[in-house]
Order: C-alpha cells, then sequence, then structure tokens
C-alpha cells in the first residue's frame, strides 16, 4: 500500500501572532513552527498501519524551506520519503492543486490528511483533492482500518457519528482518537537526516493574496460578581449585555 | 454575477446558520445588484423552504431524490456545481460546517474557484473582491483578495443579523443527474444525539471543564443548560475521559463555537480551550481560582464553587422566564 500524508507547517497555538512590513507579513521572528496537530495524527495512524501490514509512505508539504525542519520530524517519526513543493501555500484551491499533481504522480492508494490547518481551519483542502482526482474524501475519521483494499471507518458528524466503509483509493481528513501522536526516537531522528526530501516547483497560479493582517480589539476588563450574589449575572446578561 | 447559498435543512427546515447565510448573500446581492438563490438538498416542504424568502432569497433550488437523503458530500456537491452552472452563480455562500466546509471544498475543485473560510464581514467591493476572515483560531484576522472567477465564502456565525422582510421565495424542483459511483461508500451505521441544541448552531452555550469532577456531577450545568435550552459543551480533558461525547469538546482539536453567551464552568481556560471559544460575543467564567487564566478572556466573572454557584443562576434563570 501507498500512502501520501500532506503535512502543513503552523505556529504553535500558544504562539503570539504579531505582523511586520505594515501589518502585509506575519512576523515569524520567535514563533515556534510544528506540523499541524491533525497532520500529525494522520501521520500517526499510516505508521500505525505501516508496523501493521506494510506500507509505504511519502510526507507532502506544500512550502518553502521554512518547513524543513518539520518535514525532517515527519520522517523521523516514520515516513520514508518526503516532498516538499517549493511555494508559500496561499490559498486552499492552489495548495490542492499542488496535492493534486503529487498524487496523480505517485498513485497513492490512501491519502490521509489532518482535519484542518490550525492556523486558517479551512478543512477543505482533502474535499478539493478527492473532487480534482476524482475519488471520495471523507473527514473528520476519528477511526480508520483498511481490509482487503476497503476503508472502514468512524467519521464525526454534527452531534454524533458515522461508521462507514468506502473502497481506496481515497482522501481523508483525520482527527483524533485514530492514533496516538508518536514522537521520534533517536534511531529515528538518524536515519531521517538521510531519507530522500525532494522539492519540485509549483505549478498554476494563487487565486488569493492577503492585502493586510489585523488584530482583535483587546478586550475589556471581566466584571466580577460575587459568588454569594450569583443570580445577580443573569440580570446582568439579560439588561447590560443583553444575551438572554 | 448571480449569488448561490448553500443551504442545509435540519428535521424538515432550514438551519438558523444557512439563514444567516441567505441574508449575508442577499446584503451581498444588493451590493453587487443580483439576486440569491438558495440550493437545499433534503427532505423539506416548500412552504418551510420559502421562508429563505424571509431572509432574502429570491428563489429556492430543491433537491429532494431518496438518494440524497443521507448527506453525501460528494453528491451534494455534483448538486451544487450544476445549480451553480443554471444559476451562473460567481459568489457561493454557506455558514461554514462540517458538512458544507465538504460540499463546498468538492464542488470548488470543480469550479476552480478560492474557498475563503471564517468569513466575518461583508466583502469590500470597492476594488476588487476583499474578504476579512478570522485566522489563528480568532487570534487575527486577514484581509483578502479573491481573484478566481468563481468565489466561495463560508461565513463565521453571527456575522449579520438578519431583519425579516416578510417575502416568501418561490421554490423549485432541481433535479440534476446523480451517477452510481459517487455513492460507492456505505454508511452502515449513525449515531446521533436528538432532541439536545445543536452546539455549532446554538446561541447559548453552558460548558464544563474538570472542575465539575466528574460525568455524575454534571446536573447541576444540564439543569441551567435546560432552564436556557442552551446547547452543552466541555474541554478536551473531560472528553478524553469519556465523561462527556467526543462531539461536544471544543478548542484547537475539537468544535469551534461563536455564540452569543458561552459559559464556562470550572475550566481552566487554557490557550488551546480558547481557540475554540473566543469569538464568543459574551463569555461567562465560573471558576473557584480566581487566577485561573480565563478570567482574562471573560466579559463576567464569578470566583466561586460551581456547585454552589449553578443552582442559583438556574433559579434566577427561571426566575426571568
Ligand atoms: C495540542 C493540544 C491541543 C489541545 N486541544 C484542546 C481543546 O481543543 N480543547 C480543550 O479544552 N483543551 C485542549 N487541550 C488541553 C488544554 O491545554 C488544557 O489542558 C485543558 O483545556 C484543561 O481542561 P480543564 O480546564 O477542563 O481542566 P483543568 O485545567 O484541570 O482546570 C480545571 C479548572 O476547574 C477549576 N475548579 C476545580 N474545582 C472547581 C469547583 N468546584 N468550582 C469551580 N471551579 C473549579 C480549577 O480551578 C481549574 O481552573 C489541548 C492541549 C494540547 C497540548
Ligand atoms: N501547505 C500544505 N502542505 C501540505 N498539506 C497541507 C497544506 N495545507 C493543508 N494541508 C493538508 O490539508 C489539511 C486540511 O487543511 P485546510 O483545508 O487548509 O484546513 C491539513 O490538515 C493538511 O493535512
Amino acid at each position: 500500500m501507498k500512502i501520501l500524508v500532506c503535512i502543513s507547517s503552523v505556529p504553535d497555538t500558544t504562539s503570539k501572532i504579531s505582523f511586520t512590513d505594515g501589518d502585509t507579513k506575519l512576523n515569524k521572528a520567535g514563533v515556534q513552527y510544528i506540523i499541524g496537530p491533525y497532520d500529525d495524527y494522520a501521520l500517526a495512524r499510516a505508521v500505525e498501519l505501516k508496523e501493521k501490514s506494510g506500507a509505504t509512505i511519502t510526507v507532502l508539504n506544500v512550502g518553502e524551506a521554512d518547513a524543513e525542519p518539520q518535514i525532517r520530524k515527519a520522517l523521523a517519526i516514520g515516513a520514508d520519503d518526503a516532498i516538499r513543493v517549493d511555494v508559500e501555500p496561499t490559498d486552499s484551491y492552489f495548495v490542492a492543486e499542488q496535492i493534486a499533481a503529487v498524487a496523480k504522480e505517485g498513485n497513492y492508494d490512501l491519502i490521509l490528511m489532518g482535519r484542518e490547518t490550525s492556523d486558517y481551519n479551512s478543512g477543505v483542502v482533502h474535499g478539493i483533492v478527492g473532487e480534482i482526482l476524482g475519488i471520495p474524501s471523507f473527514s473528520p475519521v476519528m477511526q480508520l482500518d483498511i481490509e482487503g483494499g476497503v476503508a472502514k471507518m468512524t467519521r464525526e458528524i454534527e452531534g454524533g457519528k458515522e461508521i462507514l466503509e468506502a473502497p481506496l483509493p481515497l482522501v481523508l481528513g483525520c482527527q483524533e482518537p485514530i492514533a496516538e501522536w508518536k514522537i521520534p526516537n533517536m534511531r529515528g531522528i538518524m536515519t531521517a537526516r538521510t531519507k530522500p526530501l525532494k522539492v519540485i516547483p509549483a505549478s498554476g497560479e494563487a487565486l488569493t493574496a492577503t492585502d493586510k493582517y489585523s488584530l482583535p480589539p483587546a478586550k475589556g476588563p471581566c466584571k466580577m460578581i460575587p459568588a454569594d450574589e450569583a443570580e445577580k449575572l443573569i440580570e446582568l446578561l439579560h439588561k447590560e449585555a443583553k444575551v438572554l | 454575477m448571480a449569488i448561490l447559498v448553500f443551504t442545509e435543512i435540519a428535521d424538515g427546515a432550514i438551519k438558523k446558520s444557512s439563514l444567516e447565510a441567505i441574508y449575508y448573500g442577499a446584503q451581498v446581492a444588493e451590493k453587487l445588484g443580483t439576486s440569491v438563490t438558495a440550493l437545499a438538498i433534503g427532505k423539506a416542504d416548500s412552504s418551510e423552504l420559502a421562508i429563505a424568502g424571509n431572509y432574502g432569497a429570491s428563489k429556492v433550488l430543491h433537491a429532494n431524490d431518496a438518494k440524497l437523503e443521507t448527506p453525501n458530500s460528494m453528491a451534494y456537491a455534483k448538486v451544487l456545481v450544476e445549480a451553480a452552472n443554471a444559476s451562473g452563480a460567481k459568489v457561493i455562500i454557506t455558514a461554514k460546517s462540517s458538512l458544507a466546509d465538504a460540499v463546498t471544498a468538492r464542488a470548488a475543485g470543480t469550479l476552480k474557484a478560492a474557498v475563503v473560510g471564517n468569513v466575518v464581514e461583508l466583502p469590500d467591493l470597492s476594488n476588487g473582491f476583499k474578504v476579512k476572515r478570522s485566522i489563528f483560531t480568532g487570534k487575527a484576522f486577514a484581509d483578502v483578495n479573491v481573484t478566481s472567477d468563481i468565489k466561495v465564502l463560508a461565513i463565521k456565525k453571527n456575522v449579520v443579523s438578519p431583519v425579516e422582510s416578510g417575502n416568501a421565495a418561490s421554490v423549485e424542483a432541481f433535479t440534476p443527474a446523480l451517477a452510481e459511483n459517487l455513492f460507492t461508500a456505505k454508511v452502515t451505521e449513525t449515531v446521533k444525539a436528538t432532541g439536545t441544541v445543536s452546539l455549532p448552531e446554538a446561541d447559548l452555550v453552558v460548558s464544563g471543564g474538570r472542575g465539575m469532577k466528574g460525568p455524575e456531577h454534571w446536573q447541576p450545568l444540564l439543569d441551567l443548560a435546560d432552564a436556557l435550552e442552551a446547547a452543552t459543551a466541555c474541554s478536551k480533558p473531560v472528553s478524553d475521559l469519556d465523561w462527556r461525547p467526543h462531539h461536544e469538546h471544543v478548542g484547537q482539536t475539537g468544535v469551534k463555537v461563536s455564540p452569543n453567551l458561552y459559559i464556562a464552568c470550572g475550566i481552566s481556560g487554557a490557550i488551546q480551550h480558547l481557540a475554540g471559544v473566543n469569538s464568543s460575543k459574551v463569555i461567562v467564567v465560573i471558576n473557584k481560582d480566581a487566577d485561573a487564566p480565563f478570567f482574562k478572556a471573560a466579559d463576567y466573572g464569578i470566583v466561586g464553587d460551581v456547585f454552589e454557584v449553578l443552582p442559583k443562576l438556574t433559579k434566577a434563570v427561571k426566575e426571568l422566564k
């Protein structure tokens, strides 16, 4: 089985967000970049499937050279080789177009992604890739097993879940508890250094451009209500905040 | 330059978030001098669908094929693409949801459309097509120029406050051909909580954290939610411990909500939790620790024991009604 795992490189959630160049660029100084947390689940499940029944895992990132530490980490966790499409990942369609081009070339049985990136939370790249390739896509998948070319999945739906099966090839957006996050071990880190990482140029054109970034207005002070007068809160929510 | 709104049906009626999307679409249509068509897929009476007119749609296309009863993003996307072609739509609008994300994504794949999610304002059409979107889970905004011929916008909850017009929309049956290969997936089981307020749609949310001590202590929280007719939510450790179902957990790895009111009970306010709730209009925090970080993100706070505070709030809500 050939698995393609698509990873994004995103600022850690705890990062402080600020901008430079007249608020036209994200200030990367002091920001810790990580593999998208959901993408980490996709990778972890791919590694489990490989350990269970054999597979080759290619990890793919659409991004600039500063994403390479994240790609190397994915190789250390258990991917066999990597591809980076060398371009700024501006919008979902553009990113999906790059992924689909790589996928067509490589004939993968399974394309695993995260449910969404943790920076833009779009949750659409898997669907676009599936459509371009003409194969089904499902997200968010919480459980995944492959038996005889058929994927058995549990998927979260609004207010519940759905158990379903579909023949490969498929594109899946993954979320917990599909697998346990994996931490690279020493041997993984050593071998990752020599695993192949292919850098290829992008095709097509971006469909969006960001003109300007801004921060939300600072939150006002929190109004404290003494616990023994808790009922006053309801009156404030009704009369002052007007949300009841 | 017509506008098409992907409209979701729940229990035979248009979802509230979709009515907001229709209203948003109508505001954009006014700027562009065009009209709004709503595409509704699934079982519903025409009278229910005509309500879309009240929110600014002039027409509803209703796809009611039996094959479409269970949501299927492949088939729904096919219907959406056909509807976009039939109505000449250049802008497709939807309320963000897991179904809408999947359907519009696949449609965008065919239409070669840019998809802009978490849109928080009406577009600025003075120079191109510019939209403001929320990024980094509410920590920032980006003004994005969209250059594709067809554009898909997924709006966040509460971006517009609809004013009803009293008009009714015309409802037309819409029956595109659906190939068998759209239905290769087999759904063997669906488990769905019924009779509760849907969390992503809810205006009011009461949420519990590890401070609630255990699943057997949830009743006071449920009582307040009941009195408010609010949805219930929880923090990640609570769902990890199986105190509450996974689909209730909010935050970076869970549902992102933006209700009018979010009441956090015994939740510390970790940054990963805030990522799912920080665009709520009003946040109330109840925590026995005055230094809990959540108070910094709150509008109203009570330092106290949830088990003493919650019954008082429930009583006050009942008295208000
Ligand atoms: C990658 C990553 C992703 C994550 N994603 C999420 C996510 O999506 N959602 C999420 O919620 N978390 C997430 N977390 C976990 C997050 O960091 C916190 O650990 C979690 O939110 C804490 O949950 P809590 O507030 O319920 O529990 P705690 O941090 O244990 O807080 C319990 C609070 O209850 C208060 N308390 C105790 N007893 C009482 C009482 N009787 N009355 C009143 N107050 C009381 C305490 O003072 C305390 O503040 C994530 C973590 C990581 C690393
Ligand atoms: N730049 C990227 N490179 C590789 N994969 C990506 C990239 N951006 C998004 N993805 C994948 O697509 C999934 C959904 O992303 P999104 O639709 O942007 O929320 C992510 O979880 C990743 O698996």
